[in-house]
């Protein structure tokens, strides 16, 4: 069968399947459309979570980003999943306790202050919006590299699917959609994953591949021959660091205070039934995320190595020594290669005329890089064809890839929309609205929403990529740090809040503007975003931990001098500090 | 609050404040600030010990971590007699 047709069989059938979940996780009241009824298994919950949280970027661009940055790339491993320890230990078991709808609404109650549910209520939208975007255009992508549909239509038909099935169903049928995408896209993930260990190591788990010697008889092991291969063409070792050690540090810690300081990753626990549900299901959450983030590292370097093996192969002399081999020949070259050349993402320019492919690092001496364009994100897509993996593995990815996006993404507009619904109109507008009035209102800002995301999607601007170091900046400067103080330390008041959430936010934003440009209009910038002119080498990307520190400190520090909280809002923090009932 | 519930606290805030600790090693420690230390040192064959910690054994320790908190908060919840229901 051609790829085509079995790649529209695939991606079709999952599409029915997430229909027909929809059809039967309808939402009938405001409980079911914002929290699912609180009803969801732990488990369950946690294969939920791990599609919500893994997004066309973990999918698609992290092993890629690993791929070509090597040891560096562990930031995102570890702050993406370091994130659930914190969010397991200071946040989820807590925010389930108190019981209510959305995140904001913790906000505004425990500084009793509608301004604080307002910052709140804006920091959300402008985190969940900006990372909307990318999956949008992730579904986009994927339609048009694989079924070969305009970009335009395949973004139509993402949307479609999700209106659908959030618009209905809310976070009820959200939830049960999000956990059979998580089935698809880590079978998705893995499966190519394995056979390419298998090819290379004879070790069936990338996880113990990557450490594994190679099966090509030379007796090296995978990593050192990785590392040897790509100092000799003049690119940096791959298991050492390169950037800044506090740069690696921080940019660490923002990604893991920002991962815990996400709604629509929090508000996930509000839908299990007990305190100690939220516990466990954090656990579960990683787990399932864990599969694939322990994948990744074994995808990325593995497709880096078949990759400039590929291009230039290692030859065996006749006396049993490793040697480098001659240059790909142009002509010569791979259907996968050509493949990508259409798209624009992989692109060679024959510099020295001599009709082969030379493709070596910036340290090389002698030669010049020919592979002008090699885009990070073709490593995940491209794989199972480097590898010559069968037809329905690759469309096994492409099925996964949408998977990855629209789960993301449905869980994204859900946090907007109950943001709207439940925090701006029933909570601050109108607070007698009617139970049934408000779930058509959370239903109408969902459509909203999601014709909002699809018009960026359609015209994409131009800061995309950069906007999502907002989204985390913006969750670590400002949303943790009032969550955690709002349980761990009684003093804190409304005012003391609210001024601790601007400045972090404020000098975040500031920081990121100056170096990317005011509202990211590049000719903007104060200074050229490059490490000479950082403060201590810290990158724009690594300043939300910075911006963390600041709304710690301000907020203590001013709600020391102003009146402590009334005591109502005492004994809710006790209330929310123990599972049980607190008898008085 | 009553001093059973304040014990509980006190206990739920070493748990927390030792996991931490935990965490902050696995990931900055050996995984950031040792790391080029240990690169010198091989496990499960071609592993590096710092690169093994940056990609791979930082994130299991983290699942490990979330596992036994919840494990030990729903024994100090049954100690202290704050459990649910």
């Amino acid at each position: 069968m051609d790829l085509k047709l079995m790649t529209y069989l695939v991606v079709g059938a999952t599409f029915v399947l997430y229909m027909f979940i929809a059809y039967r996780a309808r939402a009938g009241t405001t409980g079911e459309f914002y929290v699912a009824g609180k009803g969801v298994h732990p488990v369950l919950n946690g294969m939920a979570t791990g599609a919500d949280w893994m997004s066309a970027a973990s999918f698609i661009s992290m092993a890629g980003l690993i791929a070509f940055k090597g040891y560096d790339a562990s930031v995102f491993l570890m702050g993406w999943t370091g994130g659930y320890c914190l969010l397991a230990m200071l946040l989820a078991p807590y925010l389930r306790k108190y019981g209510k709808f959305t995140v904001p609404e913790f906000i505004g109650d425990r500084y009793y202050s509608n301004t604080a549910r307002v910052v709140a209520v804006i920091c959300l939208i402008v985190a969940s919006l900006t990372y909307v975007i990318g999956q949008m255009k992730g579904v986009g992508v994927a339609f048009s590299r694989f079924l070969e549909l305009p970009y335009e239509v395949g973004l139509g038909v993402g949307m479609v699917i999700v209106f659908i099935y959030a618009v209905l169903g809310g976070m009820k049928g959200v939830t049960y959609t999000q956990i059979a995408q998580y089935c698809v896209l880590i079978f998705a993930y893995t499966v190519p994953a394995v056979f390419i260990s298998l090819q290379l190591t004879d070790n069936p788990l990338p996880q113990l591949g990557l450490g594994a010697q190679l099966n090509d008889g030379s007796g090296m092991f995978l990593l050192e021959k990785l590392d040897k291969t790509l100092v000799d063409l003049g690119f940096t070792q791959y298991t050492t660091q390169n950037g800044s050690t506090l740069n690696i540090f921080l940019y660490t810690l923002t990604l893991m205070i920002g991962t815990a300081g996400l709604p629509h990753v929090i508000t996930r626990f509000f839908t299990v039934p007990k305190v100690k549900d939220a516990r466990s299901s954090v656990g579960w959450s990683l787990v399932f995320i864990a599969i694939l983030y322990t994948t990744a590292p074994g995808v990325g370097a593995m497709a880096r190595l078949n990759l400039m093996e590929t291009i230039r192969p290692t030859m065996t002399s006749q006396d049993g020594q490793q040697q480098a081999g001659e240059w790909l020949k142009y002509e010569e070259r791979p259907q996968w290669f050509k493949n990508w050349e259409k798209t624009g993402l992989l692109k060679h320019e024959d510099k020295n005329g001599d009709g082969k492919i030379q493709y070596v690092g910036p340290n090389y001496v002698g030669l010049e890089n020919e592979m002008v364009t090699v885009d990070r994100d073709i490593m995940v897509l491209a794989n199972p064809e480097i590898a010559k993996l069968p037809n329905w593995v690759i469309a096994l990815v492409a099925a996964g890839g949408i998977a990855a996006a629209l789960s993301t993404a449905a869980g994204l507009l859900l946090a907007i929309s109950s943001s709207i619904s439940h925090d701006l109109l029933k909570g601050i507008v109108a607070k007698n609205m009617s139970d049934k009035n408000e779930l058509m209102a959370g239903r109408i800002a969902m459509a909203g929403a999601i014709a909002v995301a699809g018009y960026f999607g359609l015209h994409p601007p131009g800061f995309a990529a950069q906007v999502v170091a907002l989204a985390f900046g913006l969750a670590a400067s400002s949303i943790f740090p009032a969550l955690m103080m709002g349980v761990f330390v009684k003093r804190v008041n409304n005012i003391g809040a609210v001024c601790g959430m601007l400045s972090g936010l404020g000098i975040t934003m500031v920081y990121i503007f100056w170096f990317k440009g005011w509202f990211f209009v590049a000719d903007t910038a104060m200074a050229a975003n490059t490490p000479e002119n950082w403060f201590l080498g810290i990158s724009p990307e690594a300043f939300g931990a910075v911006g963390a520190l600041v709304n710690f400190a301000i907020a203590y520090l001013v709600s020391r001098i102003t009146p402590p909280p009334p005591e109502h809002i005492q004994n809710l923090i006790e209330d929310i500090r123990v599972p049980g009932v607190i008898q008085r | 609050m009553s001093s059973d519930s304040q014990e509980y606290w006190k206990a739920n805030i070493r748990l927390v404040m030792g996991c931490l600790a935990v965490w902050f090693i696995v990931s900055y420690g050996c995984g950031i600030l040792f790391a080029p230390a240990l690169n010198s040192i091989h496990i499960l064959g071609g592993y590096p010990l710092g690169f093994w910690f940056a990609q791979q054994g930082s994130i299991y320790s983290f699942v490990i971590l979330v596992f036994f908190y919840a494990w030990r908060m729903n024994q100090l919840d049954r100690k202290f007699g704050v459990q649910e229901d």
